[in-house]
């Protein structure tokens, strides 16, 4: 089975707790200011798997790159254990729509970056490796991002965010360009990665269904400037089937709350 | 082309009964070379150019290793490949001497100073070779330190101009404006700005290596994806590893674009980089020879730039696939 990447490590540290307390962002189009999120209140527990859905162009992304210190907010604040964020940190990782694996290295190389950034290569070679045997590509390290499929680049960069043991990781949309059958190992992937190691995820997802088996809680955004909607809480057990009645009703009740009553 | 596949189909056919395949473009080839040799040997000169015999013999003697090849072809490994891709050119090769020699030293259609038929040039390497290696000497030393030095700068500047907002503010308009001057009418300055005139050289050569890769480096450095920098940016990197292993490493297929235009006009900046006092070298040469009408000798020279300059472009090709070697099936050379 799957080991955790800190194989011999203590255990890995606990998930953050993620606050977004009053935040509001905007961004310059064409020099007139486009409001994107509109105070936006939101606790996130250490450990907590959270969803985030809301119509396409709301600003999910923008949340995350606040939260990944990407972005600064124009008001209100992004805190991490109630420290603000105020800028990019490996212990809070994205992983984007698009693997955006850098295409000259290999891809061991590519899940080296996070490692080599710090300075510290030399001491991770083992932690390398687990990362890639936790995604399953330890046969493709050499391999080119241009040899892999979408699945296997998706791993690829998931493994090069995992290999910095974040204590919150933040998945905007990474399982939306791959086929059904991809996508549903690598539901059943993340979730397992998750329930070993204890981060806390922030994933943005369009599918309602997924964002059901996944996650904990889910929070439902309004359209551009995005405020929070709605809240829906999943305390089922896992593994979840997405035929279970309690998961049909909630998915009935969500769609409402975007919008599509059936 | 689908005659050479053809052609191989039906050697392979022949090769159980002739005990080995035939490379019949080399035959034909062979046959091609014996003719123009016939030609230059057979019809008199309209006036003498030398070499004659010498240059007939070469033909001959190339005809021979044609021939011996076209039935060895089987034998010879990996050239063989090689020989049958290039059997084409062979063939034409022959044909174009033998052409050459017709309209120069044979029925003189061509005005007489400004051309030379293929034995002139060869006259000009029999008689002038330790002249034309000297002068290789001197343009080698003056290129590749201007080469050198060029792109050196060049890249390091492409890649400041590329980066740093203030840099690309003072430093592009500049480089838009002294890009497209020509060579030539930088020579003025050249001399008050350098003691000698090697250095003058050497500065003309650098600029004109220097300027392409500086702006494709600094456009190459532009477009690089901005999530490329934002992944990097949430894995730990700082603007140090954000310029050396990002942004260098993503712009490196525009850097090799503007080395090869580099490449090409240091080439053609030669002649004007030495005209300033030089007593060697090719582009030296070039313009003494111009100036007494000894044309045949100005071609012996093209030549030999040509050549050296196509050896060069082809070991830029080989570094630029080792270090490019993952774009491959990214982009389609
Ligand atoms: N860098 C930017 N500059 C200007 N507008 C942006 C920028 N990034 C995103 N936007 C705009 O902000 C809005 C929200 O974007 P985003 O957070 O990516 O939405 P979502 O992820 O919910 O689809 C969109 O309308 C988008 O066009
Ligand atoms: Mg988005």
């Amino acid at each position: 089975m799957v080991t955790p990447v800190a194989g011999t490590a203590p255990q890995p540290a606990a998930g953050f707790a993620v606050d977004f307390r009053g935040v509001s962002h905007r961004y310059d189009l064409d020099g007139r200011p486009l409001p994107v999120l509109q105070q936006i209140d939101l606790t996130v527990q250490p450990g907590e798997f959270l969803a985030l859905l809301g119509p396409s162009g709301c600003g999910k992304s923008t949340l995350l790159r606040l939260a990944a210190g990407l972005e600064k907010p124009v008001a209100g604040e992004a805190q991490a254990d109630g420290a603000a964020i105020s800028g990019p940190d490996p212990s809070r990782v994205l992983v984007f729509q698009d693997p955006t694996l850098f295409p000259w290295r290999s891809v061991r190389d590519n899940v080296a970056v996070g490692p080599q950034a710090r300075g510290i290569l030399a001491a991770s070679q083992k932690r390398i490796d687990d990362a890639l045997r936790l995604v399953k590509l330890d046969a493709f390290a050499s391999a080119f991002p241009h040899q892999l499929s979408g699945g296997m680049a998706q791993r690829a960069a998931l493994a090069r965010a995992l290999v910095n043991d974040p204590r919150l990781l933040l998945l905007d949309e990474p399982l939306g360009r791959l086929d059904s059958l991809t996508r549903l190992t690598m539901q059943e992937e993340l979730l397992s990665l998750w329930r070993q190691a204890r981060y806390t995820v922030i994933l943005v997802t369009h599918d309602v269904e997924e964002a059901l088996l996944l996650s904990q809680r889910i929070v439902v955004l309004t359209e551009r400037p995005a405020r929070v909607k709605a809240e829906v809480v999943v305390d089922l057990p896992y593994p979840r089937r997405r035929d279970d009645p309690r998961i049909v009703a909630r998915r009935q009740e969500i769609l409402e709350t975007l919008g599509f009553s059936s | 082309m689908s005659v050479a596949v053809e052609q191989r189909d039906d050697s392979a056919a022949l090769a159980p009964v002739l005990g080995g395949a035939v490379w019949r473009h080399g035959l034909i080839a062979a046959a091609a070379w014996i003719v123009a040799a016939l030609v230059t040997v057979a019809l008199p000169d309209v006036v003498p150019w030398g070499s004659r015999d010498l240059f007939a013999g070469s033909l001959l003697a190339g005809a021979a290793v044609l021939a011996v090849l076209a039935f060895l072809i089987g034998r010879v490994g990996r050239l063989s490949s090689w020989l049958v891709r290039y059997g084409p050119w062979f063939i034409a090769l022959g044909v174009w001497f033998a052409l050459w020699e017709l309209i120069t030293a044979k029925f003189g259609w061509l005005p007489k100073p400004f051309f030379s038929p293929p034995h002139g040039l060869l006259h000009v390497y029999v008689v002038d070779w330790q002249r034309l290696l000297i002068c290789i000497a001197y343009t080698a030393r003056l290129w590749s330190i201007g080469f050198a030095g060029g792109i050196v700068l060049g890249f390091v500047g492409g890649v400041a101009l590329g980066w740093s907002k203030s840099f690309a503010y003072w430093g592009m308009p500049i480089l838009k404006l002294i890009g497209p001057v020509p060579a030539s009418a930088w020579i003025p300055a050249t001399f008050f700005l350098f003691p000698t005139t090697f250095q003058a050289s050497i500065f003309l050569v650098a600029l004109a290596s220097g300027i392409p890769v500086a702006i494709l480096t600094a456009s190459g450095i532009n477009t690089v994806n901005r999530a490329y920098y934002d992944v990097a940016r949430t894995l730990g990197a700082d603007n140090r590893f954000l310029v050396l292993r990002v942004a260098i490493p993503a712009a490196l297929p525009n850097v090799f674009v503007g080395l090869f235009m580099g490449l090409y006009y240091s080439f053609a900046v030669l002649v004007v980089a030495e005209m300033l006092g030089a007593k060697y070298g090719l582009g030296w040469y070039l313009q003494f020879q111009t100036a007494y009408s000894a044309y045949a000798n100005v071609y012996a020279a093209l030549v030999v730039m040509a050549l050296i300059c196509s050896g060069l472009v082809k070991l830029l090709f080989l570094v630029r696939d080792r270090l490019l070697g993952w774009q491959k099936g990214v982009v389609q050379w």
